[in-house]
């Protein structure tokens, strides 16, 4: 039913996916299908790394880590954007798009306070809202 | 042979090993309420703005004494520091573009630059000059021509060397050293960051000569004193610009400058400020810089043609005659005898511009990834150079021909510095449509100033991420307008012009942490050139 599957990481934040990935790796069993991590990153320093060859570098480590874990076949693909914070959603739509993925496994935080005041935004519902693909969004 | 491969591999990993450091970015920080804070720089950053704001508030008369005669007081004694050290940033930039160091590029050899030249232009000049340009290209030439406040060396006013020797002295306030000051630290963050790994925060570019202990106290200290350089900086600008705009609409549409104008003007550059930094860099700061630049263009080409173009040509000429003819005597620091020019303008200005370094030039570095240091440097101070020398002779010359021909207020000297460029446009044709044009130019300069200020001290404030959550660029570019709201309302005038002299006053620390800037970044780039080196000899 699904092709290939997209899901997005935070490599700084990789505990807070951890069900996500599973969730992902499940569905890529059962229906024969290629992971692919997709991981926006600007090109200054950041906590992950301190260029974006070492990026690369943590990124396919980290696809190989799961294809051994999980025992599924991964990909993975850095995408870089000048202003994360701000271009993550359409950094991964497009990547959506590129990658050819069918399904989007994605982590969600837990509406809150500061979802009701409009102070954080949900990159989950950013993709739900304006992708064509399904999403399955964990929590 | 294998003894030379051993060699470089040693080589390079000694040098490897001075910048391997454990420090992970972000490691200091808390993430809470949709914030991502460096601990102690955010909490006493903000602390120490709202001491600062409430202090000028409560005594907004002994604040603007107190802090007016500290700046005074740091003109007068270190005003030879001030000069000699802009002197200095400014060979040391021409000597690194003609050095073999020209060579590196930001990023690594393989980097390609995220933004074109154009953009990047555009935005070099929205973050840091772009408002002072407006209002600064008549009123500074003139000012000199007619004796208002100083003149440069003396010159006496109202004569042919006085017309030369204006558009000579504007030329030097605005051309190679401001743009020098801005490049030493745009480079050293730009280099450090982008070719070493380290945080893009201003403490970085002290690790070769601290090491670990920038990422303590030391550092600490040097990334709060250019968060709060950087605020105040911009919300007085924004607050007495605020002003100047508001005198600026009263004199064109016959409105009320008032409180009121002057306070919906804030309002109106923070709201649309506060969308620009929601849309990002590209759909932002660089969209606003981009058309910016193609309407100062336009409004540029009719001054120009507007004029006379043969009376643009002479003016060039003498821009450039003078900038050639004052450059060494007004850089000079002994004996000077001007004293109202010398302190009031030059070292005035020479404070501000080190002050505002830690704002434009960790701006300029966001932006300059993939560049060589040669074409970092030639774009960051010949380009500008030229483009303010056909800036100056256009606007300044304009106001200058008028001022001697005895047309318009001009001629009757400066009276209001801030209409002086709406006093010149007035006697060239179409002037509501150029005014008003000018007006629009001045609002999206505040903006893209509120906008890219926002974006440095969110990134000083978060040790150094540039991808912290949207919400902290939103609070940064809100204080900003608040604090310059407020301060108008409550304060008036004196608290604006009281924090504004405290901000100038971090010129002076500013300029010590430059000069260690450059002695730093000399020591980064000769490990940069030693390292390329040992590599082309392992390929080989």
């Amino acid at each position: 039913m699904f092709n290939r599957i997209l899901v997005p990481v935070d490599l700084e934040h990789v505990a807070k996916i951890e069900k996500a990935l599973k969730t992902a790796a499940e569905f890529a069993k059962r229906h024969n299908a290629p992971v692919c991590y997709v991981a926006v990153s600007g090109r200054v320093p950041n906590r992950v790394a301190p260029s974006p060859e070492e990026f690369e570098v943590q990124l396919n480590m980290f696809a190989r880590e799961q294809a051994d874990k999980h025992g599924i076949e991964t990909e993975c693909k850095a995408v870089y954007s000048v202003d994360v914070a701000v271009e993550l959603d359409d950094k991964l739509l497009e990547a959506i798009d590129a990658v050819g993925a069918d399904l989007v496994v994605m982590a969600s935080h837990i509406p809150g306070v500061a979802d009701r005041l409009h102070l954080i935004s949900s990159n989950a519902a950013y993709v739900v809202k304006h992708s064509s693909v399904s999403i399955f969004v964990v929590r | 042979m294998s003894d030379a491969i051993k060699e470089a591999q040693d080589a390079i990993s000694d040098i490897e090993d001075l910048y391997d450091t454990d420090y992970q970015i972000g490691q200091d920080n808390i993430e809470k309420w949709g914030f991502d804070m460096h601990a102690p720089v955010f909490p006493t950053s903000a602390a120490l703005i709202l001491l600062f704001v409430v202090g000028s508030l409560l005594f907004p008369e002994e604040s603007k004494l107190g802090l007016e005669a500290t700046r005074n007081w740091i003109q007068e004694v270190f005003d030879w520091m001030f000069l000699s050290a802009g002197n200095f940033f400014v060979l040391f930039c021409l000597v690194l573009i003609v050095l073999p160091a020209g060579k590196i590029r930001l990023g690594g050899e393989d980097a390609k630059p995220d933004f074109s030249v154009m953009s990047w232009f555009a935005m070099l000049f929205a973050a840091g000059m772009g408002i002072g340009l407006m209002f600064w290209s008549v009123a500074e030439p003139v000012g000199y021509f007619t004796e208002w406040f100083g003149t440069p060396l003396d010159t006496p006013g109202f004569t042919d060397e006085a017309r030369t020797a204006a558009l000579g002295a504007t030329m030097y306030h605005w051309g190679l050293h401001p743009w020098a000051i801005y490049g030493v630290v745009a480079l050293s963050l730009a280099f450090f960051s982008f070719n070493k790994g380290l945080p893009l925060t201003i403490r970085s570019t002290f690790y070769p000569l601290l090491g670990d202990r920038v990422w303590g106290w030391p550092g600490h200290v040097i990334d709060t004193i250019a968060v709060l350089a950087t605020i105040f900086g911009l919300a007085t600008s924004l607050g007495l610009g605020a002003q100047q705009a508001a005198s600026g609409f009263s004199f064109l549409f016959d409105v009320d400058g008032g409180l009121q104008t002057q306070v919906i003007v804030i309002i109106g550059v923070t709201a649309v400020a506060l969308v620009s930094v929601i849309r990002g860099i590209d759909g932002g700061v660089k969209l606003l810089s981009n058309l910016n630049m193609i309407f100062a263009l336009l409004l540029l080409l009719f001054v120009i043609v507007a004029g006379s173009l043969g009376g643009f040509f002479s003016n060039l000429g003498r821009t450039v005659a003078g900038y050639i003819e004052y450059i060494l005597p007004l850089s000079n620091p002994v004996g000077r005898q001007d004293d109202t020019f010398y302190h009031s303008w030059t070292i005035f200005f020479w404070a501000w511009w080190i002050s505002w370094s830690p704002f434009v030039g960790m701006f300029i570095a966001r932006v300059s990834r993939g560049r060589t240091i040669r074409q970092f440097l030639t774009a960051v101070l010949i380009v500008p150079v030229v483009f303010t020398s056909i800036w100056m002779s256009a606007f300044g010359g304009s106001g200058l021909d008028q001022a001697a021909e005895g047309i318009g207020e001009l001629a009757g000297g400066i009276g209001d510095s801030t209409l002086a460029l709406f006093q010149m446009l007035s006697h060239l044709p179409l002037t509501a449509i150029t005014s008003f044009l000018a007006i629009c130019l001045v609002l999206v300069f505040f903006v893209t100033s509120s906008d890219s200020g926002s974006l440095v001290i969110d990134s000083i404030t978060s040790g150094g991420k540039t991808n912290a959550p949207v919400t902290q660029r939103i609070f940064w570019a809100t204080a900003q307008g608040v604090i310059a709201a407020v301060l108008l309302m409550v304060g008036g005038s004196a608290a604006l012009q009281a924090l504004q002299a405290g901000a100038v006053s971090m010129g002076l620390p500013f300029t010590l942490i430059l000069i260690a800037m450059c002695i730093s970044l000399s020591r980064g780039l000769y490990h940069e050139r030693r390292l390329l080196h040992y590599n082309n000899v392992l390929q080989q």
